[in-house]
């Protein structure tokens, strides 16, 4: 026969459901952010066991150096996908940003340049086209309710075109000083990309985890109706994400061109689905109002030591890009298996 | 926001509508209703769907504004809109909707965008964390505030809410059809918490379609209909029957259900279920159900009900155990080879499971039936409309055509689809889940009828609630209790030996 429960309960006495039972899905939720850290350091294991320079210094600075650039890519993305939109149009304002720079500040003569603006201008330059697509997005996006994933993807086209337009389908060179100097330049025998990338990747940690603005993104990405009942501005917060986040796109390109001296037609051509595949590895939820800033960064992290393995092991470069194509679905189902949740 | 405003100080009424009225385009959502909700009183605020409450809500709270009429919170009028701030500290609501982020912790979900900061301007988690239990404790509520709020259930999840409501100042709480989604001892836990905040001199509006609720907590009672005030009394000295009547504007109270006639003997067995068992859910369910027989599936939250009742219509497959229909033993867990079989099923929750709202009634109605519609795959528009109105008539659905959206219905009216839905494949065995959760009293009376009709044609008949109401039209009632069935109830029961079956309480033990 069945027990006997207990009449309603008075008050204070814990739901059915108590607190303690739950305590370790607590501890759970918080190492979640840590998640990627065994296979990081699983991958660290194979590679040293592939080819033996793998953790010397030179070729881990070389790794940091190589993702430094498309990381800035995966905290605008893990940003803009934790306020519950997203940003395709970024690999384009990747390239975009610095080719309108090289564009206006390269002398006559050399490639399509227009050489109006003295070299000092290319950063602000730079920075200005990454608020100016930012403010695009936000317009199209915030005032005028269109589905952002829609709208990016508009942008996204428009941009490559303008860069292929200004820069006639060809490779700006000889760019002012200014503008390889970031990309190019070593702060304490280590690039100074490594030190920016790090550094504005903990703001964002700083951020996201420690401020009222940066806990509005979640609230807005779980649940934009309890946001704006708590009082939260949610369209000024979204303009700010968005905007940020193509400006985080443009000093990504900027860096770029640094470390090659050049800005290509086709700069950040395709980069998205690695930016996104980072992202959701990384434990960053394409639904919104889920994920960490330091969990994208591991995701990233992670692909790129593959890739470094893989090219180690002497894979041929014509198979690359099939293989990370291939590691980047294993990935993701590992995280699913691993997440134990339907990848949202 | 300085303490002359504070609402808390005042005597007279906390809250005041008055001549309040309120247009959508044609619709007059409220004409010239009031309300006065005096302090310390639990007061209900009941109507059928559409007479206007979730506009008076949305006014009293300060997300609309009134085309004409005022509002007064302790004889001072209202803030204007803008100002969220002082509308906090008057008055708060937990809406049926759950304002709470499920990703983030219980104490952020208290005291989001007014964290607490240290020197550096930065969130302080420590000092956050200590706020929420202390507030939580305050009144007393038991939950962790570290734990990400998806993991609270319903209940919890509603008194954080309510906390939430109290910490900003406001005195004077709206409850939203609270009891919507909690079993019977939540709602009993519920009460006791509403009761206890009462003594600390909190004021309750409270919304809901279920009158015995009203009379359990209530001290006073408005009805609306129509979108006017049609009422105001102490709950005391309204009987049932008038309240009823004030809702549905006839003079009749609440049907005296006939008897049924008996189910022969000799009828053909419609569902035959043997040993089903799917681990902790529910185990070793033997279920045989007889052409023109209704049997009901009770029990409360967990009890394995529902996961039952789905399993019968193949949502779900079970770990052993057969379900055979008619005859036939449609694959486990295959909702198409259980509609092939016969089954037809209105699901838990229509907003979830049950529609598809920017879908018109036509095509809702008839998605259990494709084949019905044309030929070869294709579908005719004609065709389509045409059994669509046929089930309109039916089913009595208020609507101008088959081609409107179903979000445009109200709830019963929604519900009403479902059900059509269900029928269109012209079951052998009809599964109902809580049928007429969030319906009004009118509906529910149709809708029940209506499954009454159906088993009066043959169709076998199996309903899956906790609402005695549903319940009472069964020929006989299996109670399940932590997943297993403990009772058998044949018709004529009492309300308490359901809900004491219901609860695993044994009467004369």
């Amino acid at each position: 026969m069945p027990e006997t429960t207990a009449a309603p309960a008075e008050t204070g006495r814990p739901a059915p459901k108590g607190s303690a039972g739950s305590r370790p899905a607590l501890r759970l939720a918080r190492l979640r952010d840590f998640a990627l850290v065994p296979a990081i350091i699983a991958i660290a294991i194979v590679g040293q066991i592939v080819h033996p320079i793998f953790l010397q210094a030179d070729n881990i600075i070389n790794i940091l150096q190589t993702m430094s650039e498309i990381s800035l890519l995966v905290l605008a993305q893990a940003l803009v996908l934790i306020v519950g939109k997203m940003d395709l149009s970024l690999e384009s304002t990747f390239g975009l940003a610095p080719g309108v720079a090289a564009w206006l500040t390269v002398a006559v003569g050399t490639g399509s340049g227009l050489g109006l603006l003295s070299g000092f201008w290319a950063i602000p330059i730079t920075l200005a086209v990454g608020v100016l697509v930012g403010v695009v997005n936000a317009l199209f996006i915030v005032r005028f309710g269109l589905n952002g994933f829609i709208v990016t993807l508009g942008m996204l086209i428009v941009l490559r075109g303008l860069l292929t337009g200004i820069s006639g389908g060809q490779t700006f060179f000889n760019l002012p000083e200014s503008m390889t100097y970031l990309g190019s330049a070593m702060w304490f025998g280590v690039p100074a990309s490594i030190w920016i990338c790090l550094l504005l990747f903990a703001v964002g940690v700083l951020v996201m985890g420690f401020t009222g603005f940066g806990r509005s993104l979640y609230a807005i990405g779980g649940n934009v109706d309890a946001a704006k009942a708590a009082g939260i501005r949610t369209d000024r917060v979204l303009w700010i994400t968005l905007i940020a986040a193509s400006v985080l796109a443009a000093i990504g390109g900027l860096l770029l061109t640094g470390r090659l001296a050049s800005v290509a037609a086709a700069q950040g051509d395709g980069a998205i689905f690695t930016v996104f595949a980072a992202a959701v590895i990384g434990g960053v939820s394409l639904n919104g109002g889920k994920g960490t800033v330091f969990g994208a960064f591991t995701g990233i992290l992670l692909l790129y030591m593959i890739q470094n393995v893989l090219t180690l092991a002497g894979v041929p470069a014509q198979w690359i890009e099939a293989l990370n194509g291939a590691i980047i679905l294993t990935a993701l189902a590992l995280s699913r298996l691993t997440g134990g949740k339907t990848q949202e | 926001m300085g303490a002359s405003t504070s609402p808390s100080s005042v005597t007279g009424p906390i809250a005041e509508a008055e001549r309040i009225t309120k247009r959508y385009g044609e619709t007059v959502a409220l004409d010239g209703a009031h309300i006065t909700i005096t302090p310390g009183e639990t007061h209900a605020l009941v109507g059928r769907n559409g007479a206007g409450k979730s506009t008076l809500v949305s006014i009293l709270t300060g997300l609309q504004e009134p085309d004409e009429g005022a509002i007064r919170f302790g004889g001072r009028p209202a803030p204007r809109l803008s100002e969220r701030d002082a509308w906090r500290e008057r008055v708060a609501c937990v809406y049926q909707k759950s304002t709470i982020i499920p990703e983030l912790t219980v104490a952020e979900n208290l005291y989001l965008n007014r964290h607490d900061h240290n020197g550096l301007r930065l969130v302080s988690w420590k000092s956050m964390w200590k706020k929420a239990a202390d507030l939580l404790e305050t009144w007393s509520v038991d939950v962790d505030v570290r734990l990400p709020a998806k993991e609270l259930g319903v209940e919890q999840r509603q008194f954080v809410e309510i906390a939430r409501a109290l910490s900003f100042g406001a005195r004077f709480i709206i409850l939203d059809e609270p009891t919507a989604q909690l079993d019977g001892a939540a709602i009993a836990r519920l009460f006791d918490r509403m009761r206890a905040m009462r003594e600390q001199g909190v004021t309750f509006l409270f919304i809901s379609h279920h009158l015995q609720e009203i009379y359990e907590i209530c001290d006073t009672v408005t009805v609306f209909r129509d979108a006017r005030h049609i009422l105001t009394a102490p709950v005391m000295e309204l009987p049932r029957g008038d309240l009823v009547a004030a809702m549905t504007g006839e003079a009749a109270g609440l049907q005296e259900r006939k008897a049924r006639p008996s189910v022969p003997v000799d009828a053909d067995v419609i569902l035959d279920v043997r040993g089903l068992t799917d681990g902790d859910l529910y185990a070793g369910v033997d279920l045989r159900v007889r052409a023109g027989e209704i049997v009901g599936l009770a029990g409360l939250g967990g009890s394995g009900k529902t996961e039952l009742a789905e399993t019968i219509a193949g949502l779900r497959a079970p770990r052993e155990g057969t379900v055979e229909v008619a005859g036939r033993r449609p694959r486990a867990g295959s909702v198409p080879d259980s509609l092939a079989a016969g089954v037809g099923l209105v699901p838990r929750d229509r907003h979830h499971q049950g529609l598809i709202p920017l879908m018109s009634i036509a095509d809702n109605t008839t998605m259990t039936v494709p084949e019905r519609l044309g030929t070869a795959g294709l579908v005719s528009g004609r065709r389509r409309d045409e059994l669509a109105r046929e089930m309109i008539t039916n089913l009595a659905i208020k609507t101008p055509g088959p081609e409107l959206p179903v979000n445009g219905l109200s709830g019963g009216n929604q519900q009403k689809v479902v059900m059509a839905r269900a029928l269109a494949s012209d079951p052998r065995l009809l599964v109902l889940i809580t049928p007429t959760a969030g319906v009004d009293v009118r509906s529910k009376e149709f809708l029940l009828a209506k499954v009454e009709e159906i088993a009066g044609k043959g169709t076998g008949v199996v309903i899956a609630s906790d609402e005695l109401d549903d319940l009472r039209l069964c020929d006989r009632v299996l109670v399940m209790f932590h997943g297993r069935v403990t009772t058998e109830l044949a018709a004529g029961w009492h309300d308490h030996e359901m809900v004491a079956a219901m609860e695993g309480v044994e009467l004369d033990a």
